[in-house]
């Protein structure tokens, strides 16, 4: 049920978000641009009766998330960048062990320290597993702050359907930015949830043992077996938004904030008569490849848009390589862009057959 | 003719099953005397073991206790995010000197700070184990390993690290204490004290924490005899037997 419009930060509808979804345990360490989500939970989770605890680090806080998982409670994290590298020892062993967690990374830029300001930095470590091993975490991008909000509740369901981590990636500006949101009751944790297979203690049972250690000869090819199979399921969940692709000669393709940027400077060029539309990858893993195959076998140009120095345009590549290929507007990440800055290059590439040198990067 | 009759046997939670120890190793004794201590303080039911890295790493095997796998070093987080989780359950990490107070000494300083109500039961051999001897940071000055062949040198490594004292002196720490197995009267001592590391627990009052000394034969060159003579010689005049932390019950 919605209710009244609220204005919040894209920080706090996420920790809202983690609310409504009947957050029970949240575990993190101070970092710009998402300490909002600390801020806001250190009250809220705790007035609710949850579990909130600063940790030491983002080592400490992940795996923190690693024992509150194990026990099947809704857990989760958040951090930025340099944070996430920290996480990532944690969310390999999570993924190793089946385990369901929602992880937030509000990317900031990079490498090593790098800045508060935005980036898509991350895409590669977000989509690639992130951690070390051969494994996969959903990955939800949101680009509004009631995106964020709704993406929040849904990454907790996610993560118990395919007891897998579930990151939310965000970057400085959809964190920092406020917007009017609506937030909804959702219809709360599904009873008996994590039942099955949870730590609780064996009385009545046999002892249930989690581990991502698999020494005995085959045992871990079958265990790959088994979530290259969860990730195969997980495909079912590759979505993305279109926006005028329908009759569009190109298609401009970005995720999250620099996705709502893009589309500004999509609508200012649809109204001076250029056929061009947007797709935006809601899901960055799965990829919504066959969206964007669609859409290259009948016939249209795409163009990467992306706040880093080109990664998604990889998986872009991937998806309409039978058909087409994808030109690459980047925008360095510790810059803002404005949907003009997009204007010049797209209109360029609309004119001519060729990419301009100068549309490379804003 | 005998009559035979069973007066030892193995507590209910240990899994009747050939350990992985190499022989004269303590980790076998000292998952015995986990055992024994989950029977006897009735929390096989409701107990979740926290795992490590190391060669206890396959503790899940030997006892038929709820079990969660931890990175290394991590443990003591781990075992935070349980116990708050569920805090109506017994919770316990088992961790070597490696994992511990090298790579996971952050982690239990933090959480004995905290307080956190878990039991760590600490595992030190003054080697790391598993990879093949290197040295710890318990390793003894002048101990050769195979990353400090000419023998520990303080200058360069440090002095090892006395983690029983270090963690009695935080305030969240309900009880510490140093204890081995090499012989009878130690192990007595031993079962005493672990007891009274999971009896903090049990009464809410923070982290209970038990240091065992611990025989490893095989990378300190030694038969299992040599070993626990190595403890009870050269180990106890620098990591000293007793309890460093107790609650104070003059204040019940
Ligand atoms: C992050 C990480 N670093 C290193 C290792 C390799 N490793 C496995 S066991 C171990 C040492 C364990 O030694 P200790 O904790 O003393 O236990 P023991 O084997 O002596 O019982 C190391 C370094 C690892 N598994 N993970
Ligand atoms: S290597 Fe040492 S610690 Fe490991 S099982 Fe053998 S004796 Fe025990």
């Amino acid at each position: 049920m919605r209710s009244e419009r609220i204005l919040v930060k894209g920080n706090e509808a996420i920790a809202m978000g983690a609310m409504a979804a009947g957050c029970e345990c949240y575990f993190a360490y101070p970092i710009t641009p998402q300490s909002d989500i600390p801020e806001y939970l250190s009250t809220a989770l705790v007035e609710a009766g949850g579990e909130f605890i600063q940790a030491e680090s983002e080592i400490a806080a992940s795996n923190m998330l690693l024992g509150a998982a194990a026990c099947g409670k809704r857990a989760m994290t958040s951090s930025s960048s340099p944070g996430i590298s920290l996480k990532q020892e944690a969310i390999s062993y999570m993924a190793g062990s089946d385990l369901p967690a929602v992880i937030v990374n509000i990317c900031r830029g990079g490498p090593g320290l790098g800045s508060i300001d935005p980036s898509q930095g991350d895409y590669y470590q977000a989509t690639r597993g992130g951690g070390h091993g051969d494994y996969r975490t959903l990955v939800l991008a949101p680009s509004t702050c009631q995106e964020a909000y709704d993406a929040t509740i849904e990454a907790f369901d996610l993560a118990f359907r395919y007891r897998n981590p579930i990151m939310i990636l965000g970057d400085a500006i959809l964190g920092q930015m406020k917007e009017p949101i609506h937030p909804w009751k959702t219809r709360g944790r599904p009873a008996g949830e994590a039942e099955e297979w949870s730590l609780s203690g064996a009385k009545g049972r046999e002892p249930r043992l989690l581990k991502s250690l698999y020494l005995s000869e085959g045992a871990l090819a079958g265990h790959h077996a088994h979530l290259v199979e969860k990730y195969r399921t997980m495909q079912d969940e590759a979505r993305g938004e279109h926006v005028w692709t329908e009759d569009a000669d190109l298609v401009v393709v970005a995720y999250g904030s620099i996705a709502r940027i893009a589309k500004s400077t999509v609508r200012t060029l649809r109204a001076e008569g250029y056929r061009v539309g947007l797709f935006r990858p809601v899901t960055l893993y799965p990829f919504p490849s066959p969206d964007l195959a669609g859409l290259a076998a009948r016939g249209k140009r795409f163009v990467t848009v992306e706040h880093n120095t080109g990664q998604m345009v990889d998986d872009v590549r991937l998806a309409i390589r039978r058909h087409a290929d994808s030109e690459l507007l980047t925008v360095y990440p510790g810059v803002l862009p404005n949907p003009e800055d997009f204007e010049h290059p797209i209109r360029r590439l609309m004119d001519t057959e060729n990419q301009p040198e100068e549309a490379r990067h804003v | 003719m005998y009559k035979e009759e069973q007066v030892f046997s193995a507590p209910e939670v240990m899994v009747d099953t050939p350990m992985h120890f190499c022989p004269g190793c303590h980790h076998g004794i000292i998952h015995r005397l986990v055992g024994e201590c989950l029977t006897e303080l009735g929390l096989v039911d409701s107990t979740i073991c926290v795992g490590s890295v190391g060669c206890s790493v396959f503790i899940y095997n030997y006892l038929r206790v709820d079990a969660v796998e931890s990175p290394h070093g991590r443990a003591a987080a781990v075992a935070t995010g349980v116990k708050r989780a569920r805090p109506d359950n017994f919770v316990f990490t088992y961790q070597g000197d490696g994992d511990l107070a090298a790579i996971g000494l952050s982690e239990i300083v933090y959480a004995a700070n905290r307080g956190e109500k878990v039991s760590v039961v600490f595992v030190n051999n003054t080697v790391y184990g598993m990879t093949g001897g290197q040295m710890a940071p318990t390793t003894m000055v002048g101990q050769k390993t195979t990353t400090c062949a000419g023998g520990r040198c303080q200058e360069r490594d440090g002095a090892p690290l006395k983690m029983a004292e270090m963690l009695a002196s935080l305030e969240g720490t309900a009880f510490s204490a140093r204890v081995a197995v090499d012989s009878i009267p130690h192990l007595k001592k031993a079962k005493k004290a672990l007891r009274k590391a999971c009896e903090v627990q049990i009464q809410g009052r923070g982290l209970g924490f038990i240091e065992f000394l611990s025989a490893c034969p095989t990378n300190w060159h030694m038969t299992p005899l040599q070993a626990n003579a190595r403890i009870s010689k050269e180990l106890t005049s620098y990591f000293p037997l007793g309890t460093y932390k107790e609650p104070d019950h003059t204040q019940e």
